[in-house]
Parts: structure tokens; sequence; C-alpha cells
């Protein structure tokens, strides 16, 4: 247990919350191709030794899956809709489905001894669903990284760069790409999507 | 445009993803105050500049935000290898002159 003083980021509904792409408009189009944006999603980030095993059994238990060790891989719970992705040897991102963020976060922290840190960091990004048959094209034509089924099967998330700027590319199902896009950078992802996608008429939802 | 291999992440990426960060293995003098002012301008600032291999400090700073090091020949521009904080080069300009793959 930590003595660290913690407290709820969320202002609850009293308080208009705004998406970082709340000042564009949704663009309509086809199926094959269409980005959601879920915004107001819980996003940690969890620190620690990944031999740590009180990190390890609070994860398990707080999450209810196991912290992945394995690089580029992501957890995922199916129940919940939480998951935790492996960014670097010791960090990972926790994103939790909306109003859980401050729960999980006290939970965590009672249950990890030794050192260890973990932040919310859900102001500042932001995440994108892809869906449809052209959603490999999009992503092809965006980033440096390959992005085929061969190199990227589902379960694996990258932080790597899309259109020159940071993100995180995940792939929890077969159907859905997820995009975890910085909140300074969304309305140029946003811009770069619009027009990069208009080829396969892309459906935006913000 | 180079493609390095990241040991952390296990997997080769794009140079873009990547920044160089100078030469690896420089020692901070353990007792600074002891230092005389040459030793310390040489550590502060005077880096090698070799015609071969060098061993360089790199991090992958859209990745996994580690740092490591790399061995790339300064000339050709092939790196090597790359290795882990921590970790001593199996490529050197030693073991090369002794018969190692060049």
């Amino acid at each position: 247990m930590s003595k660290v003083a913690v407290f709820n980021q969320c202002p609850g509904s009293e308080v208009r919350a705004e998406s970082p792409l709340a000042h564009l408009a949704s663009i309509k189009g086809g199926s094959s191709l269409v980005v959601t944006e879920h915004a107001f999603l819980g996003h940690l980030i969890l620190r620690g030794q990944a031999d740590n095993e009180s990190l390890k059994a609070a994860v398990q238990s707080v999450i209810g899956v196991e912290l992945p060790l394995q690089p580029l891989t992501l957890a995922l719970n199916e129940t919940t809709g939480a998951s935790v992705q492996w960014l670097s040897p010791d960090e990972w991102l926790l994103i939790l489905p909306a109003g859980q963020e401050y729960d999980v976060e006290q939970n965590l922290r009672q249950q990890i001894s030794g050192h260890f840190s973990i932040v919310n960091v859900g102001g500042g990004q932001t995440l994108l669903r892809l869906t449809g048959s052209k959603v490999f094209d999009l992503l092809s034509k965006s980033c440096v990284y390959d992005v085929h089924e061969r190199n990227f099967p589902v379960g694996k998330g990258v932080s790597t760069t899309f259109a020159k700027a940071t993100a995180i590319i995940r792939r929890p199902n077969e159907q859905e790409w997820e995009l975890v896009i910085r909140r300074s950078f969304s309305d140029y992802c946003y811009r770069w999507i619009a027009d990069a996608g208009r080829e396969f008429d892309l459906t935006f939802t913000v | 445009m180079l493609h390095i291999f990241c040991p952390y992440c296990g997997e080769h990426r794009e140079e873009a993803e990547f920044r160089p960060k100078g030469q690896a293995h420089i020692a901070r003098p353990l007792s600074p105050e002891q230092c005389s002012d040459e030793e310390w301008a040489d550590y502060l600032f005077f880096r090698d500049n070799p015609r071969g291999i060098h061993h360089e400090l790199w991090v992958h700073a859209t990745g996994c935000r580690k740092f490591f090091n790399v061995t790339r020949h300064t000339v050709s521009y092939e790196i090597l290898e790359t290795y882990k904080m921590g970790e001593k080069p199996k490529v050197t300009a030693e073991s090369l002159a002794k018969g190692g793959r060049s």
C-alpha cells in the first residue's frame, strides 16, 4: 500500500466533458471503412518491475487478465472490456471502461508493493476504433510499420508512428483495429484519416 | 533509411522511430572533484570519431522509449549488432581485427 495522494480526476456529470475531437464533424460514408472515437475511457500507465510478484497478482485480481510480459502483446478481458498492453519491459497501458479508472487505480495501489507508479493519462490521449474491409489499406498507407496479417496477428499492440505522429496501433480481435492517439495530435490525425480514407468512402463518428 | 533492431521490442523498426544519442559506454568519473580540468573536460565534451566500428547510444523514441547500444560501421553505416544497456558489445574493432566478420 503506497502513501501517494490520489484524487479522482473524473469531474462527474455536472461538468461537461469534451472529447479531443469535439470541434470536428462526423463524416458520413459507407461501411468499408468505419472509424469511431471512443472518448473518455480510462487510460492508466502502470510502471514497475516485471519480476514483482505483487504487481502481477494485482493486475490479475483487479483487471482479471494476466500481465503481458511478452513484448508487443495485448491482454483483453472480454467480459469487462478492459485491456492491458505491454509498452516496454517495465511499462504497461491499461485501458478501462469509462469511469472505472479511479477505483482501479486505488485497488492496484492497495495491492502492489515495492517500487511502482500508476499515472492517469486519460486526459492526454483518445482511442479510435477502426472496422471494415479497408482498414488494412488505410493503415498501410499511413504508417511505415508492417500491418500485414503475418506480422500483425490478433492480440498484438505496438507503439509506433501513424502519419509521423506517435500512436499505438492495436489489434484486439479479427474485426477491429484500435489507434490510441495523443490529444494534441488528434486534430491532425482526424484530418489525415479523413483525407486518406476518402478513396475508401470513410465513415468517421466523433 | 536504417532498419534498426530494438533489443527490447525484439523487432526491426524504421530509423524514424529512433534518436541517436552519441557515443556509448562513457563512464562518469567516480570522484569528479579529484579530476583535473583536462580529465573532466574530456569526459564532458570530447568524443571519439572513429573511421570504422563505433559503439553508439540510441533511444527507441516512439516505441518502448528505452535506451540501447548500437555497433555501427561509420563508413558503410552497417549496423553490426544492437544490445541492451549494461551489456558489453560482441563486435568490436579488436574482434574484427582478429578475424571476425567485417
